[in-house]
């Protein structure tokens, strides 16, 4: 499988889903994101690496505007969703983040049933249609590989599930509204293997209905799951390229002493 | 620098000394309490009569036995006839010190009222409808007459009597219940104010109020709470009260519902600050998964925050009645403590605090009126133990869940 997703993504002709022009992210004044340009194409997978503090989670967090939370922060230049600027004024956030999901690097389901934990995106979305929303816990939970682990316990707390449940229902929770772009951050991080490569199948899956972006800290899994990948250090963006490319014929020297691990 | 065994006679003493001041702590509630219940208690074995004094009746007179409330009725001359006591239709004559002399002429009780007990006995037993109240220094020797038995008082009595004249003559009336309905009235209303006001400032501050206001906002609200409750008294009554009253067109502004808005405000600093600080300790990740969602932050924080911090609001709620219950000074001051069963907000009322603070100093130590005193800090007791039982069984139940 692992080879297969590699061959996937040369042919293709990529259409542009998420791009970022010279963007800037400051915490107060310490600038996390330097000038950075990238692009993400549809139905692909594009990891982010980089060692612990260069800013992978913060530029994940652009595209759903997450860090709009914190204070201080400071973003300039230009986040393109589909060609449109989601930091601009006419943009309405809670549409923005029902178009791109996110998964979180420790699983953080709400403290209510697996059903209702699903359900809860579309009750926000003003959803109240109980046939729908019972078919599309379905089907969403069928897409996170979790559906035959719980479909006898619906009703049963979301605190109940093994650690690698709670991840995939928490990825099932953001399928639920269908997103055109997933984003996860370090999602297997917190898991052990035979999760972890659920998980990781379940990406590949995924990809082929949604766009995907992911953190990771594993390179290994980067090389696995991923088409293409984004070396970051210290808040700059380093190299972007096929993961393919990346792995093999690394153009920057500080990539190629990430991934053959003499730092990081 | 200690060496090892200096370090541990030092621990030892240390450990020593926190285990004293925790059980010294621990025996003066205990004492407390004890004092409390032992002190209140002897109201139940107390006669609401006078002590050294009598009540008799004609011996043919059918009735042997009257309770406190209608000896009271008797002689406030509200009932005046023993057939509404079960007796037979005879009106009833009063016959005590005071209007002795409408009956028995002066000169011929003695220089030193050396005639008077046989006078006493000539009457009562020579009138079917006599009612008599002396004391027990003026009892005949021989008496003709039927010696009324008064039992101690009754605990239902007390909880369920109407009326509270612990002063009164002959039988002390010494029903709590308008002090009980009162208190639970000006506490409930002033959570009516409370709780919405407390909730909608302790979401604001939390979620809404950028940094700069918070920190300007939160220690003010703190300060609320600093304020002696004698000012706030002072306030209701010169602010409030004119205000209700005209608001109104009331004979009379203090009233419940000026006790319930003092209450209330005095109770905002606790309903905030417990609740802002349950909002607060809402976990990021699980307000970041609702909004990540496409939830609004209105939203969010119906679904998501305040289920999570609703037994810290529970917990707020509790402690804010709890506060309400027990505060004194402020609603001695505008409630016009009149003990009657309140029937509208606009009427004035009487709670157990304000009423134990007004009456100890007039009550004579040991007495009836200073023991039932303590039986209303019973029960006031009893309350906020309830009160504060209820948060931590609250508290327990949320976090199991
Ligand atoms: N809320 C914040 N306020 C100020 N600085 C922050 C904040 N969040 C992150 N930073 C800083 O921004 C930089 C990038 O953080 P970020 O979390 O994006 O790194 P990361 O690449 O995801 O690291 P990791 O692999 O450890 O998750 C770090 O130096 C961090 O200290
Ligand atoms: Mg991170």
């Amino acid at each position: 499988m692992k080879d297969k997703s590699k061959e996937v993504e040369v042919e293709q002709k990529p259409t542009v889903i998420i791009e970022t022009k010279t963007a800037n992210l400051f915490y107060g004044s310490f600038h996390a994101l330097k000038n950075i340009d990238f692009e993400a194409y549809q139905n692909t997978v594009t990891a982010l690496i980089g060692p612990s503090g260069c800013g992978k989670s913060t530029f994940l967090r652009l595209f759903n505007r997450m860090n709009d939370l914190i204070d201080h922060v400071n973003i300039s230049g230009k986040i393109l969703l589909n060609n449109k600027n989601i930091y601009d004024k006419s943009i309405d956030v809670d549409e923005l983040r029902k178009k791109v999901g996110m998964v979180f690097q420790k699983p953080n389901p709400f403290p209510k049933s697996i059903f209702e934990n699903v359900a809860y995106g579309l009750r926000v979305n003003g959803i109240s249609d109980s046939g729908y929303i019972e078919e599309k816990v379905k089907t969403s939970l069928q897409q996170a590989a979790l559906w035959n682990e719980v479909k006898d316990n619906l009703k049963k707390s979301a605190y109940e599930l093994s650690g690698g449940q709670q991840q995939r229902l928490c990825i099932a929770r953001a399928l639920a509204v269908e997103p055109e772009v997933l984003l996860m951050d370090e999602p297997a991080s917190a898991l052990d293997p035979i999760s972890t490569s659920h998980i990781e199948e379940l990406i590949f899956e995924l990809k082929k209905q949604y766009t995907i972006i992911i953190v990771t800290h594993n390179m290994q899994q980067a090389g696995r799951v991923s088409d293409y990948t984004s070396f970051f250090y210290m808040g700059d963006l380093i190299e972007h390229g096929s993961t393919k490319q990346i792995f093999t014929s690394p153009k920057d020297v500080k990539t190629q002493n990430y991934i053959t691990g003499r730092f990081g | 620098m200690l060496n090892k065994s200096q370090r541990k006679t030092f621990e030892k003493i240390f450990e020593g000394l926190l285990f004293s001041s925790s059980t010294v702590t621990s025996i003066t509630v205990i004492f407390i309490i004890i004092f409390l219940f032992s002190e209140g208690i002897g109201l139940f074995n107390s006669k609401p009569i006078e002590k050294e004094y009598f009540i008799a009746l004609n011996e043919t007179n059918p009735v042997k036995d009257i309770s406190p409330s209608d000896i009271d009725l008797i002689f406030n001359q509200d009932v005046t006839n023993w057939s509404k006591l079960g007796g037979k239709n005879d009106s009833i004559i009063l016959f005590t010190l005071n209007n002795i002399t409408d009956y028995i002429p002066e000169d011929s009780l003695g220089v030193n009222l050396e005639f008077l007990p046989a006078q006493i006995n000539k009457f009562i037993s020579s009138n079917t409808g006599v009612i008599a109240y002396f004391p027990d220094e003026y009892k005949p020797e021989k008496f003709d007459a039927f010696i009324l038995p008064v039992g101690n008082v009754k605990v239902s009595e007390f909880l369920k009597g109407k009326n509270w004249y612990p002063t009164n003559q002959p039988a002390a009336q010494l029903g709590i219940l308008p002090l009980i309905l009162g208190t639970l009235w000006v506490s409930f209303g002033a959570i009516l104010i409370a709780l919405p006001l407390g909730l909608a400032t302790a979401i604001y501050l939390a979620e809404v109020a950028d940094m700069r206001l918070r920190n300007i906002l939160k220690p003010l609200i703190e300060l609320l709470a600093g304020i002696p409750s004698v000012v706030y008294g002072f306030f209701g009554l010169v602010v409030i009260v004119p205000l209700v009253q005209k608001t109104f067109g009331l004979a009379v502004g203090e009233t419940a519902l000026v006790g319930s808005i003092i209450l209330g405000i005095m109770a905002l600093p606790t309903i905030i600050t417990i609740t802002e600080d349950s909002i607060r300790a809402t976990p990021r990740s699980q307000k970041e998964a609702s909004l990540a969602l496409g939830a609004s932050r209105w939203q969010t924080m119906v679904r998501v925050i305040i289920p999570y911090s609703k037994s810290g609001i529970a917990a707020a709620i509790i402690l804010g009645i709890g506060r309400a219950v027990g505060e004194t000074m402020a609603v001695l001051m505008v409630t016009g403590n009149a003990s009657v069963i309140p029937h509208s907000f606009l009427q004035p009322v009487r709670t157990i605090p304000a009423t134990i603070a007004a009456e100890l100093g007039e009550a004579p130590a040991g007495g009836l009126h200073f023991k039932a005193l303590f039986a209303l800090g019973i029960v006031l007791f009893i309350i906020t133990f309830g009160i504060n039982l209820t948060v931590e069984i609250i508290k327990s139940r949320t976090k199991r869940a």
